[in-house]
């Protein structure tokens, strides 16, 4: 998908292929014709592309070309002005159960009055058993490498600490796909390769899709199997890197996609 | 528990017992110069520390304990826990929906604009004498700082909070209880400090209006008969009613705050 200038032709209306994600199990999450205004300001007008089941796929553009506001979309929580986002299937219109969120502003989306653990354990209350959760939460604390530090309250911790109480979070609540807003851009440069190391190796261990929004170009291309770069003013459209899915991530995935046209060529900057 | 967060258990003893010694040494010290100023006192309006003393340990200790000390604490309580527990209810359901909030909001400010002893007059005519009326007043008139505060605190919550609350899905309930009230609880214990020193204030006052029996009550009545070691008596007992319940609130609030005040210590407050 290029870029174009003027506002897009290709609306949810002329364009209900909803059916077809339907028929195509590999996309998980797909975005038709998405736009936000903010009352006469337009942020996105009209952006496309598609998810697919297991793909780490960054989206980077610069400040104020509308990130957030389009991962808030994506994630049920901010109604689209036009367009939709299809979520395995099924058009968004409320925050879906097997999506999670990793804020940016970890401090502020970790409770404080609440230990890690519990902070871990709230989100799960909904939909796992008692005794299902204690064997859980230990598991991805120990992923993100909190094991033993459930008892601690997010301020009794370093920001890169709290970012992986909150990715912990994230992974606990088993959602398809965990969507991340910028969440290493308060944490200091080393502590950020830890985490990026990190979320590519829980990625892994938990399986699952992740989209990871971020004004990093560098970042983008280390995480991502595929980049998306969002640009246009008002963002217009969105231009996709090839996929060098599965060629980043090794054997180590069980759930491969060997049909993925773009699998092949890996991507070279 | 983490060891980081307590210090060593000495260390703690060591520091309690400071702090008692720094926070009684001037009482102590007033006290004593009382006692010493007033042991040859022959003022009727001034009588000795001694035989004040001396009435605290027959009246209050004795029949006074049942006959006034008893029924004016528990009507305290129940203004204060109704004034509480109203106050904190409303405020929620209040401060969660924007609509109901704006139709209060004239309505409150009118309310907690009256000076709550202007009530005592209808409260008698609706309630008459005794204790129902005494409960209604302290309910009535101190609960708006506790309504105010905590309609201020639900309505503070962190826009990114309900985010996560949203994007996890929590049920109305679980965000109530795990987020809601947590977030707004600091501003809650502010307003309910001062509902409880209202009530206090109400509880003499209205004992003094429409009560026979109760603290306020029997300072009036002893000040009216000219029992002036009764009516000094009285003024302390009240005092130490109203600093006992103010130490059993905070002790209380230390405990259910005790997330913030670690939240503060580490957000370089103290730096």
């Amino acid at each position: 998908m290029k870029m174009t200038e003027t506002y897009p032709q290709t609306t949810a209306q002329d364009k209900p292929e909803a059916d077809a994600a339907v028929a195509n199990p590999n996309v998980l999450l797909q975005l038709q014709g998405l736009q936000k205004n903010y009352g006469h300001v337009r942020i996105l007008a009209g952006v496309d592309f598609e998810i697919r089941k297991g793909e780490f796929v960054c989206v980077v553009g610069p400040s104020g070309s509308g990130k957030t506001t389009l991962l808030k979309c994506m994630a049920g929580l901010l109604a689209p002005s036009g367009g939709q986002t299809i979520f395995e299937g099924q058009p968004v219109t409320e925050p879906p159960a097997k999506l999670a969120v990793v804020f940016q502003d970890y401090s502020r989306s970790l409770l404080p009055w609440m230990t890690v653990w519990q902070n871990v354990e709230l989100p799960m209350k909904n939909k796992f058993a008692k005794a299902e959760r204690p064997a859980r939460i230990e598991s991805v604390l120990e992923a993100v490498g909190l094991g033993g530090k459930g008892n601690l309250y997010p301020w009794q911790m370093s920001g890169g600490m709290q970012q992986r109480a909150a990715i912990a979070r994230g992974l606990a609540y088993q959602p398809d796909v965990l969507l991340m807003d910028e969440p290493f851009a308060a944490v200091d440069a080393q502590t950020r390769i830890e985490l990026e190391d990190l979320v590519l190796r829980v990625r892994q261990e938990f399986d699952t899709t992740v989209v990871f929004v971020t004004h990093d170009i560098d970042e983008a291309v280390y995480l991502g199997d595929r980049v998306i770069v969002l640009s246009g003013a008002p963002t217009t459209s969105a231009a996709t890197s090839p996929s060098t899915y599965p060629g980043r991530v090794t054997s180590a995935t069980p759930n491969s996609c060997p049909s993925t046209p773009g699998c092949a060529p890996k991507y070279s900057n | 528990m983490s060891t980081s967060v307590t210090p060593p258990r000495g260390a703690e003893r060591g520091g309690r017992i400071r702090l008692f010694l720094l926070r009684a040494w001037l009482p102590a010290c007033l006290l004593a110069l009382w006692w010493m100023g007033s042991a040859s006192s022959t003022s009727l309006y001034f009588p000795s520390l001694q035989s004040i003393t001396e009435t605290l340990r027959t009246d209050w200790l004795g029949p006074g304990f049942a006959e006034h000390l008893l029924p004016s604490v528990g009507k305290f309580l129940a203004g204060f826990l109704i004034a509480a527990l109203a106050g904190v209810g409303l405020g929620l359901v209040v401060g969660m929906y924007p609509v109901l909030r704006a139709a209060a909001e004239p309505i409150v400010q009118f309310l907690r604009s009256l000076p709550p002893p202007v009530l005592l007059p209808l409260g008698l005519l609706l309630f008459g004498i005794g204790p129902s009326m005494n409960i209604a007043i302290i309910a009535f008139g101190a609960i708006w700082p506790t309504l105010l505060n905590t309609i201020d605190g639900v309505r503070s919550l962190d826009p990114q909070l309900t985010e996560m609350t949203r994007s996890y899905r929590l049920t109305r309930g679980q965000k109530i209880r795990y987020v809601i009230l947590p977030n707004a609880g600091p501003q809650i214990f502010a307003g309910l400090r001062t509902t409880l020193q209202m009530s206090i204030i109400l509880i003499v006052v209205s004992e003094m209006v429409a009560s026979t029996n109760g603290i306020g009550y029997y300072v009036l009545n002893s000040q009216q008969t000219f029992a002036v070691p009764q009516t000094w008596a009285g003024t302390l007992i009240l005092g130490l009613l109203g600093y006992l319940a103010n130490l059993v609130f905070i002790r209380f609030e230390r405990y259910v705050l005790r997330w913030q005040a670690g939240l503060l210590a580490s957000t370089g407050s103290g730096a």
